[in-house]
């Protein structure tokens, strides 16, 4: 690879992990569709509409680096068998009838020889398994069209054709599908490069044609599509959008059953589960054949492939298609879900052998009976459908991809979450969701299996009890499992008092677990991964009804087959046991259940094998157990003593789960840990992660009892009540990390390994952590050992004397018998002095003290060293000021630090030319102002957070730079919330919401679950604000450079790595300690894979976390970062002296609080920051001048320059390997990223030509104009031009006024300005009116259409996210998650989906129909009126934050009449127009939702501004209320 | 969730003492300790910081402050009492005459006022006293191994005990007849009650201490006798040779070095008999303390215990600034004006004097002072000064005491017979572990490092035993 990136590894374009690239991590989103004809009669206008959607949905695919190939485009349709026939008669091939012949889409190796092996190969399989050949036929194909990348890959493409022969015709796709997988396994076997070769399509029914294409050039590129005899009934087409620029022609999809937009989050749990479930499948359809198609998934397929190959085998071996999919997307069924007994049961039933493949899905499946779209539990992805009156079915990501007559049309609507569209070819009909799952849920009598064979424990709704033990042994054994004083403050304590993880702030600054001085827990050498971009995280407190923590233990059956018995064990509600439960367990008396206890303990005497000894017992006498019947496996640490010591519990759970897979043996029985090891949140997930099924952590129990007894609990509690709250405290736990994946259910999580290490050996890894991704090397078996034992002689020292106390800790807050932290008292006094006294001197001391002291800790960058190279003379290196441009202050809002240090910050950073940032909760427009005295405390960049706080066009034109925050580095895949008491007047009017109501950030961005989500909102922002750069920040971990690409395609201006480490804000210590990685892998990573990618010129790479001195930033520079962010070390220079208090407001030194009384105590000045960044600079200069560089520039990426020497005297850490970090770049000169300065057209550009007397002269102006899909973000750029010339307050209302006819695509009507009124008579895509702050969108259907509005769908999801004014009027209904985070817009809309007005903070929105469930999760501010006829509305709502009251208050009710009389005004909505005729017997049913807090605080405020004057009598709102 | 932290809640409160006037009529201690829930006010105070600057800065023993700051507030003293002495094994010397650096490195003392921590500590270990918790640990296992301890004031006792707690023997030799060292004889009773050594001399002997008083290694025994019977030997002797100020009228009689002055107090209020003519007492006289340092200011106490008709205190720096300077920010040791309890009895403070001769006949009458003008200091504080030419004045006194601080360890028969190396300050040279330049000798405190404070003492002395420890455990 050295010295030429643009080469491709294998013959397909595929790379092979290289440094750190890694092919594996690569992600990929999409956009989906089909059509069908319910009549059945196949034609070739199907065809080509389905090339009109695909065409129509190109925007939602992407571009490689040569800017022409596509990520991959495809169509499956029906064999179209007269034009086959046809075209195959020539070559004197004669087709028997429709059925009896299978047709093969076949990708051969473009190499000759190889193809012409890889036919031989599939025809004598073919031969083999009983079918003949009629023949082959080369697809013909234009590669002319296509893009530079996708020639140079393309394989030959040719057609096989099989008779079924003596193989019935019932059996015969079954034996396709053998055929299929002998073939794939003996051409990989091949000592060629064979990755050409890809068996597209082999079916009697269906047909793929697909390629490395974009939408455009997929029918040019085949001009088969292009031929009338080509016809089908339907077409089921996909455009691909890839993280990297180099997708294959293999992963364009439709695959052989689905395609699938979105991404596949729980995947690495799914295949490790189907591995645990192949030795057991049996299947009388198969027979023999079974062990032909093992394994079942196909090693290199993308999450969608994968899918499909097990959907595939589940389909093959005898259940329906819908069947299958119903096992695979279960819909949320939870104790909080309506629903039919006998459907919950089919789900409970299944569940026991299928866990949920979920992610944000919409997939797309066909066989020849079936062709259906089902969506997620979550309901994350748009997929919008069209019935028409003849018989035209068309389901896309978007709605108007195709152009149907509006009179034709009888349903308009969506697939809502979890929820199916099933056309059926049999009944030439659409069978409703509730029909077909009915039908499928009563095929056997599931509800009496479960009750007959699966056991709840019962136990677990009794309070828990406490167990108790002795104080001493207590202590012992506190001390030989590694107990500090520490975790029983810092985290059992708030855990067992509050139901609660623990929350602390400022970010980590001790060793990796391989670098610390000190024995570690095995734990701790993981680290959780998170979703970012390419996949949303959850937010499990506001839509916990999707959630599930249930488990099952007890021995599994065939999944191929359904029986009563194929189940047979307890069912947990959750896997967090108590000893009084693993007593019931073991006293449970039911046949099938059969417990076997194992030590996990090893001989401390046994020198350095006794470890390794110890495991291969313990895997022995576990397969023993199971030979004799044993179900449940309790692993046990409880007899330990002083010559026996406990194996790290993690090691022996996850070693025995593998090598029971390897055994086949993993399904026959449940692992149990009984361990005393086991406390934290992190250890409970890692345990479950690597295979066990539920967990009895009976030391913390102990020693949560003991607290609670000696009154160290944050409030009095009985043990009993401590216990259960500290077992709650774990269940959250779990939740928040499911949901930092975007996954739902344990079931799910259970053995996903969704963890990455740092500091252990590959080779434990691949006999113990099987696939856990690991790269760095680290410790090994011996070492595990030693420091086991370090641990255990603690509680059995050799003297006999056990210590009176505990060790004091010190990773949370620094003490002097603790770890080494970075920011030490020395540190921090001299950074302040320095900066203080303007004394460089002292800065080099504090320099000296970060790099060089014995008293901080080993960091990589420390590690690692810079080779000589000839110096320069400092002079000509580039002066501070040019360097200074490279600095950025790293997101910090002014919620979370105080006004005075956020104004400071800016003030300083503008001074130097350099850049502040907002963070997320806008910013006082005042700041725009240049001061007096010349300074200007804006922030030169904007954040752009989930929240959408104060995201109005006024904060995102003031901006120089927009940064989209995707994860933040102390809490990746989280929100944030702004307690009530932290929302001054200040900062609820910054972010448009009411002072003293809490604010909720949820965690995903509710407009970016995928990559070409992210690639939308980056659009929309370069629209309002065309010269701000986009920047997007991530968080460093494994396969963060391939994120780092896809955001590079997406066309962002700079991606910003930010490390584990960084972070100021509060978060959970969990987050803090165990999610995320250094800064130095994520970054080298995205370096080497932008490169590979040819992307690194395209965009700008920053770097944060912890960066301290001018080292730091030349580290950072050679492995490729060339801007950097601070954000600690800014607020030292400021006063912080790391109290690690910011999440209390307690902040003393006045920096991270909100409270006046502290905030006077803020003695930080602009001077003291720029004084650090001039000394940083400086100091920057001098390693620079020490290296021989004299740019920036000629530095970023040059890795060559970095060397490794592992660590001489120290043990485990010498183990440890950073060459993988800089090896794989040498010698490259990689282009610094060049900003993108060209504006991105918009539709807009043409609106506000149009509009030109209004904007430039206020002049009236009205327009009709038409308008489709794929014109996005309508009005925002005109928006911002408005904004722009004439501030927020915009224009008068309807100065301009634009009729559109059509199908408006995405963000129409984002960031729209006051005086831009906006109509639509057709329908919309998703996130209409996306931060809106004014004007007006009025929504109808066509004038002619054939359907009653207020029953149709005529808008998509997300509507009026973070939207600060305006009003929006829908005569029809909208999708999910409307007016989500609304705060100040008014809506009326007809109909709406689930979680509607959540996280609302203001304005309001009345409904006129039904809402999805889950109303108001989050809401805290605004308020909904609910036209509920059927008085089950309270039912849907989400109670936790909001009241419900009928519409008493005279105003209240004149409020609601003028505005349904304004939106019948602006609609003619009959449905309204109904209500309004009949309100006085209508208005009661009209339900009103307002949040209690907010009810308060405008109490409060009405009260202070009329003190004397009598408002509402209480009574009256008791009786009322 | 939104409860006020403990500091907005409370104020420092600093225990009361006995009124100036009251207490110099006795040499009884005069603290008025806070009542428990005064205590749990001021313990709830702490803010538990993320980098507690009090332990990792401040305290040169470590204490592990906010923790059993929060131990306090739960009301767990015996629990407190534990954290306590798990880094320091006379908190109630320490709690008594600390200047507590800690308090100054308090992150509350950045914008308000510190913690009461030295208080806190002493209270917490008295509590313990009075409640019998503090009992002798004895080690059944013993190794066999014999050590002995030259000099017991805080540094060699902290060795000795945690010696022994180790399971060696122990034999603590001191050169006068009392163990105890500074303690006992250096510092006033109205600052440490010498009961209190004594209690806890008495716990140390019942783990197996074995104390020998009145036996001057070098002048008794011999080093190399000490050498071929024991295991290892801990110097831990001190700085006891005084500087002294050689101007005209130096031997007059009624000038006196500090240290003479304030054993021979303690002696008296130990009951022993010292004949008149040998009585130093500053009864009914001007005196003129030289030395503007805390044994200068334990010399001003005396004084007025003892009913001197006129104190002055004189200094030779310029008088310290009322705040910090740029330079000498927190967490670093104040460079202020300090106001001693001594201080608050009544004293004259003068400053930016020097010293030029004593008068008198027999007596000194009076004291000869010229007037210095210091440089601003440099970033390090260091300065350079320059006598005012014709600043000269006289001041009257009968008695004055020299505490200009201590030269170095005394080079006696210890330190010359065994030819044990010294820097050139004169203090004796140790390496990384402790040990002198002749094997088996180890030494600490003072001694090693010159004179300093008493926390610092008693954490070397518990590093030398630590040292001493793994010496003969790895042998």
């Amino acid at each position: 690879m050295i010295g030429n990136f643009g080469a491709l590894n294998r013959a397909n374009g595929e790379l092979t992990a290289s440094g750190l690239y890694d092919p594996a991590l690569e992600h990929d989103s999409c956009g989906v569709g089909f059509i069908a004809k319910l009549d059945g009669v196949a034609t070739h206008q199907i065809i080509r509409d389905s090339i009109t959607v695909l065409v129509n949905l190109e925007h939602r695919g992407a571009l490689g680096g040569d800017k022409s190939t596509g990520d991959g485009a495809g169509i499956m349709m029906q064999i179209p068998d007269t034009f086959l026939r046809q075209e195959t008669a020539d070559s004197g091939i004669v087709l028997p009838r429709v059925g009896d012949y299978a047709v093969g889409m076949l990708f051969l190796p473009a190499n000759n020889s190889l193809a012409a092996n890889c036919r031989n190969i599939f025809e004598k399989i073919v031969a083999d398994e009983g079918c003949e050949i009629f023949g082959w036929r080369p697809v013909p194909v234009d590669p002319v069209s296509i893009g530079e990348q996708a020639r140079k890959t393309m394989p030959a493409i040719e057609q096989v054709f099989i008779d079924r022969a003596k193989i019935s015709a019932g059996a015969f796709e079954r034996k396709l599908y053998v055929i299929r997988r002998l073939t794939e396994k003996q051409v990989a076997e091949l000592p060629a490069d064979t990755s050409q070769f890809y068996i597209v399509s082999l079916s009697v029914h269906r047909l793929v044609y697909k390629g490395l294409l974009t939408a455009n050039q997929l029918p040019n590129f085949y001009p088969d599509l292009a031929d009338e005899r080509f016809i089908s009934r339907f077409g089921v087409i996909h455009q691909r959008y890839s993280t990297n620029t180099l997708p294959t022609w293999n992963l364009a999809q439709p695959f052989r059953f689905i395609a699938h937009n979105g991404e596949i989050n729980t995947l690495s749990g799914n295949i490790n589960r189907m591995r645990t479930r192949e030795f057991n499948l049996q299947s009388p359809l198969f027979g023999d054949d079974i062990e032909k198609i093992k394994p079942i998934i196909v090693g290199s397929g993308s999450d969608s492939a994968i899918f499909d190959n097990v959907l595939e085998l589940l389909v093959l071996s005898g259940r329906s298609l819908p069947h299958a999919m119903m096992m695979m997307v279960p819909e949320a069924y939870g104790p909080k879900i309506q629903m039919s007994e006998d459907k919950r049961a089919f789900y409970d039933f299944h569940s026991s052998i299928m866990e949920p493949w979920d992610g944000p899905a919409a997939i797309v499946f066909c066989d020849e009976r079936y062709l259906g779209g089902i969506l997620d539990r979550n309901g994350l992805r748009p997929a919008r459908y069209t019935i028409t009156s003849d018989g035209l079915v068309v389901l896309a990501s978007e709605t108007g991809v195709l152009d149907i007559p509006p009179e034709k049309i009888i349903k308009r609507s969506r697939l809502s979450p979890g929820k199916m569209l099933l056309a059926d070819f049999n009944q030439n009909r659409v069978v409703p969701d509730k029909e077909i799952k009915a039908k499928i849920s009563r095929q056997k009598p599931y509800r009496r299996w479960i009750k007959d064979n699966i056991i709840t424990l019962r136990g677990l709704f009794n309070p828990s009890s406490a167990p108790s033990e002795n104080d001493e042994i207590l202590l012992q054994k506190q001390h030989a499992f590694g107990y500090t004083a520490e975790e029983l403050k810092m985290l059992i304590s708030p855990m067992a008092s509050r139901s609660q993880e623990p929350v602390g702030a400022m970010g980590n600054d001790t060793p990796l677990a391989i670098l610390s001085d000190r024995p570690q827990l095995l734990f701790n050498y993981f680290k959780q991964r998170f979703a970012q971009v390419t996949n949303p995280p959850i937010d499990p407190l506001r839509e916990e009804l999707v959630m599930s923590l249930e488990t099952f233990a007890g021995g599994e059956g065939n999944l191929l087959e359904e029986t009563p018995e194929n189940f047979r064990g307890f069912r947990f509600s959750h896997p967090v046991l108590t000893p009084d439960d693993l007593l019931r367990i073991e006293q449970a008396n039911h046949p099938s259940i059969k417990v076997a206890y194992l030590d996990i303990l090893f001989e401390r005497n046994g020198g350095p094998q006794a470890l390794e000894q110890a495991l291969d017992n313990l895997f022995e006498a576990a397969a023993k157990c199971i030979a004799d019947g044993a179900t449940l496996l309790i692993l046990t640490d409880r007899n330990i003593n002083a010559g026996q010591v406990p194996v790290p519990s993690l090691l022996a759970v996850s070693g025995l789960h593998h090598f029971l897979v390897r055994q086949g043996l993993r399904n026959r029985a449940s692992l149990i840990v009984d361990s005393g090891e086991v406390r934290e949140v992190m250890h409970f997930t890692l345990l479950v992660g690597y295979g066990a099924d539920a967990i009895c952590p009976y030391l913390a129990f102990y020693t949560v009892r003991n607290l609670a007894l000696n009154g160290l609990l944050e409030q009095d509690l009985k043990p009993e009540e401590a216990v259960d709250s500290y077992i709650i405290a774990v269940k959250k736990g779990f939740l928040k990390t499911m949901s930092r994946l975007g996954i739902s259910t344990l079931h799910s999580f259970f053995a996903a390994q969704t963890f990455e290490t740092i500091g252990i050996s590959q080779e434990v890894i691949d006999r113990y952590f099987t696939d856990t991704i690991n790269r760095l090397g680290g410790l090994d078996l011996a070492d595990i050992r030693n420091e086991a034992v370090l641990r255990h002689s603690a509680g059995f020292p050799l003297t006999g004397n056990v210590r009176n106390l505990l060790d004091t800790g010190g990773e949370y807050s620094l003490r002097a018998d603790g770890p080494r932290h970075g920011w030490n008292p020395s540190a921090i006094a001299k950074l302040q002095t320095a900066t203080r006294a303007d004394d460089y001197e002292i800065f080099k001391d504090y320099v000296r003290i970060v790099n060089e002291s014995d008293a901080t800790p080993p960091t990589i960058r420390k590690l690692l060293t810079f080779k000589a190279r000839p110096p320069v003379p400092i002079d000509e290196v580039e002066p501070v000021e040019s360097i200074q441009k490279r600095f950025a202050a790293s997101a910090m809002s002014f919620g979370s630090i105080s006004p005075e240090a956020h104004r400071t910050i800016a003030i300083a950073m503008n001074r130097l030319g350099a850049r502040s940032n907002s963070g997320e909760g806008g910013e006082d427009p005042q700041r725009v102002t240049v001061l007096p005295n010349g300074d200007c405390a804006n922030s030169k960049v904007k954040q752009v957070a989930s929240g959408r706080f104060g995201v109005t066009p006024a904060y995102l034109i003031s901006a120089e730079e927009l940064q989209i925050k995707i994860a933040q580095g102390a809490k990746p895949g989280e929100g944030g919330q702004l307690p009530g008491h932290k929302v001054t007047d200040e900062i609820a009017r910054v972010r448009n919401t009411t002072p003293g109501v809490t604010l909720i950030s949820p965690p995903p961005h509710h407009d970016i679950y995928s990559i070409e989500d992210l690639s939308q909102l980056i659009f929309d922002l370069k629209c309002v604000n065309p010269t701000a750069k986009i920047s997007v920040k991530l968080v460093s971990e494994s396969g963060v450079g391939t994120i780092a690409a896809g955001v590079a395609k997406a066309k962002a201006d700079l991606v910003l790595i930010s490390g584990y480490e960084g972070g100021t804000g509060a978060a959970p210590l969990t987050s803090i300690k165990h999610t995320g990685i250094p800064w130095e892998i994520g970054l080298a990573e995205t370096h080497q894979t932008l490169i590979f990618n040819k992307l690194r010129d395209k965009v700008r790479v920053q770097v944060d976390g912890q960066l301290k001195t001018g080292r730091d930033l030349a580290v950072a520079a050679l492995l490729g970062a060339e801007e950097f962010g601070f954000a600690t070390a800014i607020l030292i220079t400021l006063g912080c002296v790391m109290l690690r208090k910011c999440h209390l407001n307690s902040c003393a030194v006045g920096v991270a609080t909100q409270d006046p009384r502290l905030r006077v105590n803020f003695q930080g000045r602009p001077e003291y920051i720029e004084r650090f960044f001039r000394f940083l600079a400086q100091d920057f200069r001098e390693v620079m001048s020490e290296l021989g560089f004299r740019t920036v520039a000629e530095m970023v990426g040059r890795s060559d320059i970095l060397a490794y020497q592992p660590p001489a005297d120290s043990g485990k850490s010498a183990k440890f390997d950073l060459n993988p970090l800089i090896n794989a770049m040498t010698n490259t000169t990689a282009v610094c990223g060049i900003s993108r300065s060209e504006k991105v057209a918009a539709f807009d550009d043409e609106l506000i030509r149009l509009t030109a007397p209004a904007v430039e002269r206020k002049e009236p102006v009205a327009l009709d104009l038409d308008i489709r899909n794929t014109y996005r973000t309508v009005g925002a750029r005109l928006s911002g031009e408005i904004v722009k010339k004439y501030g927020a307050a915009g224009l008068p209302d309807d100065t301009i006024r634009i009729n559109f006819r059509g199908s408006a695509g995405q963000s129409f009507g984002a960031f729209l300005a006051p005086g831009i009124s906006l109509k639509i008579e057709g329908d919309t895509n998703d996130y209409l009116g996306k931060s809106m702050s004014g004007g007006r969108v009025v929504l109808v259907p066509p004038p002619n259409s054939a359907f009653a509005p207020h029953e149709n769908v005529i808008c998509g999801n997300v509507v009026l996210y973070g939207a600060t004014g305006g009003e929006v009027f829908i005569n029809g209904k909208a999708g999910e998650r409307f007016a989500i985070r609304n705060s100040g817009a008014l809506a009326v809309v007809e109909g709406i989906g689930s979680h509607g007005c959540e996280y609302m903070t203001g304005g309001v929105v009345v409904v006129i129909g039904s809402t999805g469930s889950n109303f108001a999760a989050g809401m805290s501010g605004g308020i909904a009126y609910i036209y509920d006829e059927t008085q089950l509305f309270d039912t849907k709502c989400n109670l936790d934050m909001v009241d419900l009251e009928s519409v008493w208050d005279k105003k209240d009710k004149l409020f609601l009449h003028s505005i349904l009389e304004k939106h019948w005004r602006f609609t003619k909505s009959p449905h309204t127009r109904a209500i309004l005729d009949k309100w006085d017997s209508n208005l009661p049913l009209f339900v009103k939702v307002i949040p209690i807090d907010y009810r308060k605080s405008l109490e409060r405020m009405k009260l202070s501004e009329h003190t004397d004057v009598e408002t509402v009598s209480a009574t009256e709102e008791v009786f009322n209320g | 969730m939104a409860k006020d932290p403990g500091f907005l809640k409370y104020k420092r409160h600093n225990p009361t003492k006995v009124a100036p006037a009251d207490r110099i009529r006795n040499f009884k201690e005069f603290e008025i300790p806070l009542n428990e829930s005064g205590l749990a006010n001021q313990a709830m105070r702490c803010m538990d910081c993320g980098i507690p600057f009090c332990h990792a800065a401040g305290c040169p023993l470590v204490n592990h402050i906010p923790d059993w700051n929060s131990m306090v507030y739960h009301a767990h003293w015996q629990k407190a009492l534990a954290l306590l002495h798990a880094t320091n094994n006379f908190p109630e010397f320490t709690g008594r005459i600390c200047p507590a650096p800690c308090e100054y490195a308090c992150t509350l003392a950045i914008h308000d006022s510190p913690v009461t921590i030295r208080h806190l500590e002493l209270q917490i270990v008295e509590k313990g006293w009075h409640a019998g918790w503090i009992k002798p640990q004895i080690i059944p296992n013993k190794t066999g191994k014999k050590i002995a301890v030259i000099g017991s004031g805080p540094s060699g006792l902290a060795a000795a005990q945690q010696l022994i707690r180790a399971g060696h023997a122990v034999v603590v030799f001191e050169k006068r007849d009392r163990i105890g060292g500074l303690l006992r004889y250096g510092v006033p009773d109205f600052k440490l009650d010498k009961a209190v050594i004594d209690r806890r001399l008495a716990q140390m002997e019942a783990e197996g201490v074995v104390f020998e008083p009145g036996v001057d290694v070098g002048r008794d025994i011999s080093p190399r006798y000490l050498k071929r019977t024991y295991d290892a030997i801990v110097i831990a002797t001190g700085t006891t040779v005084a500087r002294d100020l050689a101007i005209p009228g130096r031997q007059l009689a009624g000038i006196h070095l500090a240290m003479d002055y304030l054993i021979q107090q303690n002696q008296i209020n130990a009951g022993y008999v010292i004949s008149p003519e040998q009585i130093i007492t500053a009864k009914d006289k001007d005196v003129i303390v030289l030395g503007g340092g805390d044994t200068g200011s334990d010399c001003v106490g005396t004084a007025h215990r003892q009913g001197a008709k006129s104190i002055a205190q004189v200094e030779i720096l310029p008088q310290p600034p009322g705040s910090r300077t740029l330079y000498n920010a927190w967490p670093a040791w104040p460079q202020i004006l300090m106001t001693s309890s001594s201080h608050e009895e009544g004293c004259e403070r003068l400053f930016g004097l020097s010293a030029k001769s004593f008068e008198g006949t027999d007596n000194v009458r009076q004291v000869t002072f010229a007037r210095l003008e210091w440089t601003e200091p440099d970033k390090n504080g260091a300065r350079t000064s320059r006598e005012i030419a014709g600043s000269q004045f006289c001041l009257k006194a009968d008695l004055v005491l020299l505490a200009f601080g201590f030269l170095h360890v005394e080079h006696g028969n210890l330190v010359h017979e065994l030819g044990i190396v010294t820097d050139s300050r004169g203090n004796i040279v140790v390496d990384q572990h402790y040990v002198t330049s002749e094997a088996k000798f180890f030494a600490t405190g003072d001694a090693v490092s010159g004179a300093s404070l008493i926390v610092k003492a008693i954490y070397n002395g518990r590093q030398v035993a630590a040292a001493v420890d793994n010496f003969l455990s790895g042998s």
